[in-house]
């Protein structure tokens, strides 16, 4: 088994067993942290979880954790993963230009990865930021009231 | 008209999420207070006040921590619901990311009072900004000693885990933000048992709102008496609401409960973008019914008011269309996203949410015929009313039904087969009636 955490995650994964009352409690922090070391949550890092936790915890229920929530990706992602919010809010402040303006521009329809593996644009439901629309959450950032400039800055600016 | 500031008068202070700035402006003074008062002291204050849950369902709080039962061995959990996620609502991200002390305060207070020595923040996954403020707030606070072992020397211990989601609308449902913590699949929890006697760990578990926890600090420290006389007598007490869509300005804004509609959307929010007339709003997060600009004009926002226009307060996300918004295109979208967060335990819901978004694509893009209302309007009969386990089918409904209900006239211009004249319809009906009076007249002898 080729994937393993590194010591800061072993550290963290440590603690985390002293403070978690049951150690399934765990499964949701593991496959964040495979995700941030891994790019994404792929069989070979879930087996890896399922054998630090141990009996009773077992892969399928890794897997149905990880397919259940829509924040662990299950293929790789771009260096950028864009996600662009089309919920009704963002909608009604004029989220379909700023789509276009990103499918346009990255050459790419939405779901997709630009050639370069540096781009991913996805549209998602509600972002919780709908009074700052149209918005996008590039990884961990929020960009927000965004027009088709401020999109071509913010885009320029990632390398 | 003004905003009462009481849970963000320091919001906008580039300090504000610092300790030092934060007991500077009387912070921790709450739980100085409550620290020195009897657990069932600080549940009658705040049952007392009479503030009611700020997550959606208005649930008197101090009434919830009651329920917590004392003479069990069981550990007790306290749980602050930061999974904000529907569509419209984004105040508690600005309590979290501006004032992460006043939330944890509060939650130290609760867990006094229904004498917990563990509680979990969850947060949505998202909100990475504020989880990384609140973590710092955190370690903050057990460096000061107001977490951790023996609080403040008074003997009382509570640890503070900050647990992060997923990407999962329905773990904002309490039982669902259990199971997530308990590491399973978000699916809502048959109730009961309530989580008050069963919840985190099958142990006692009060889940409250950020909103809440931040104004309790406020309440122990100034005292239910005060509190109370602020909004309405049922609803005492501001609010925050996050104002979205056609305004001119847009954002969260804190009012005393009672305050008319029209004054946040004109006052507060500038008035309606390009000086539109209004169309209508939604008072309080997608599920709740809509409210055509004639209703709106004697709407208050408090939770009396919102019940006697057959509407909710609900998360307190108002979402404002103009004149010449598309309300199918709206609806659409509010229909695909309860579609995409059905967990898909129940089959009402499961089914119910996919068929509605898609029967309402279909007359988006003007292939719908009456039938397809028709049978939306039917649908949504066995999707509310407890056909479910949790009412996200019932969030569906309230986003759908009313919006057609109430704007059905921009619904059928866009069918693929127009309905017919009401008068046309009558008319048919009438020859009908004659033609089978003419039948019956000629069967007798």
């Amino acid at each position: 088994m080729s994937y393993k955490f590194s010591d800061t995650s072993e550290k963290r994964f440590q603690k985390m067993l002293e403070v978690f009352p049951d150690k399934r409690s765990l499964i949701l922090p593991c496959l964040y942290i495979l995700q941030r070391e891994n790019g994404f949550v792929d069989q070979e890092g879930m087996n890896y979880i399922a054998d630090r936790l141990g009996d009773p915890i077992s892969l399928a229920q890794i897997y149905g954790v990880a397919t259940f929530y829509t924040l662990y990706n299950k293929k790789p992602v771009g260096k950028y993963h864009i996600q662009i919010c089309g919920t009704s809010s963002c909608y009604l402040q004029g989220n379909d230009r700023i789509e276009k303006h990103l499918c346009d521009r990255l050459g790419i329809h939405l779901g997709q990865t630009t050639p370069d593996q540096k781009f991913t644009l996805e549209e998602v439901e509600c972002l919780g930021a709908c009074g700052y629309a149209p918005m996008v959450q590039i990884n961990d950032d929020f960009y927000e009231q965004l027009t088709p400039e401020t999109v071509d800055q913010i885009l320029e600016s990632l390398n | 008209m003004a905003e009462m500031k009481i849970l963000t008068k320091y919001i906008d202070n580039p300090k504000s999420t610092e300790l030092e700035f934060y007991e500077s402006v009387h912070g921790y003074d709450g739980l100085k207070k409550a620290l020195a008062m009897k657990p069932d002291d600080i549940i009658a204050e705040v049952k007392k006040s009479g503030l009611r849950g700020r997550g959606g369902a208005g649930f008197p709080t101090g009434l919830k921590w009651s329920f917590i039962p004392k003479d069990i061995p069981k550990p007790k959990y306290i749980i602050c619901n930061a999974d904000e996620g529907e569509p419209g609502t984004f105040k508690d991200r600005k309590l979290i990311e501006n004032l992460p002390h006043q939330i944890i305060e509060g939650m130290i207070i609760g867990a006094r009072a229904i004498n917990s020595n563990k509680g979990f923040f969850y947060i949505r996954g998202e909100f990475q900004k504020g989880a990384k403020t609140m973590q710092k707030a955190i370690d903050e606070a057990y460096a000061k000693g107001y977490l951790g072992k023996n609080i403040l020397d008074s003997g009382f211990d509570f640890d503070l885990i900050l647990y992060e989601g997923a990407g999962a609308y329905i773990c904002g449902e309490e039982t669902a933000l259990i199971n997530s913590i308990e590491g399973r699949r978000g699916h809502p929890r048959l109730k009961p048992p309530f989580p008050a006697v069963s919840g985190l760990y099958r142990s006692p578990t009060v889940v409250n709102n950020v909103e809440t926890f931040s104004a309790i600090p406020h309440i122990i420290d100034k005292g239910a008496d005060w509190y109370s006389k602020i909004g309405t007598e049922k609803s005492p007490g501001t609010r925050l609401f996050s104002v979205s869509g056609n305004v001119k300005r847009p954002g969260v804004y804190e009012i005393e409960l009672g305050t008319p509609l029209l004054e946040l959307v004109n006052d507060l929010c500038g008035g309606i973008t390009d000086d539109k007339p209004l169309k209508a709003v939604i008072p309080g997060g997608s599920s709740v019914p809509i409210l055509t600009a004639e209703e709106c004009k004697t709407a208050n926002m408090d939770f009396e008011s919102m019940a006697a226009h057959k509407t909710m307060l609900g998360s307190g996300a108002v979402i404002v269309l103009a004149e010449g918004a598309d309300i199918v295109e709206t609806t659409y979208r509010f229909a695909r996203f309860y579609a995409h967060e059905s967990c898909g335990q129940c089959t009402p819901c499961r089914e119910g949410t996919h068929w509605v978004r898609d029967i309402l694509s279909k007359i988006r893009d003007g292939e719908g015929t009456t039938q397809d209302i028709d049978l939306i309007l039917s649908l949504s009969r066995n999707m509310e009313g407890g056909t479910t386990i949790c009412p996200l089918s019932d969030a569906c409904v309230g986003a759908v039904r009313p919006a057609i209900q109430k704007f059905r006239s921009e619904f059928d211009a866009r069918l693929k087969v127009k309905p017919e004249p009401v008068v046309e319809l009558r008319r048919r009906k009438e020859d009908k009636i004659s033609e089978s009076v003419v039948a019956e007249g000629q069967k007798t002898p």
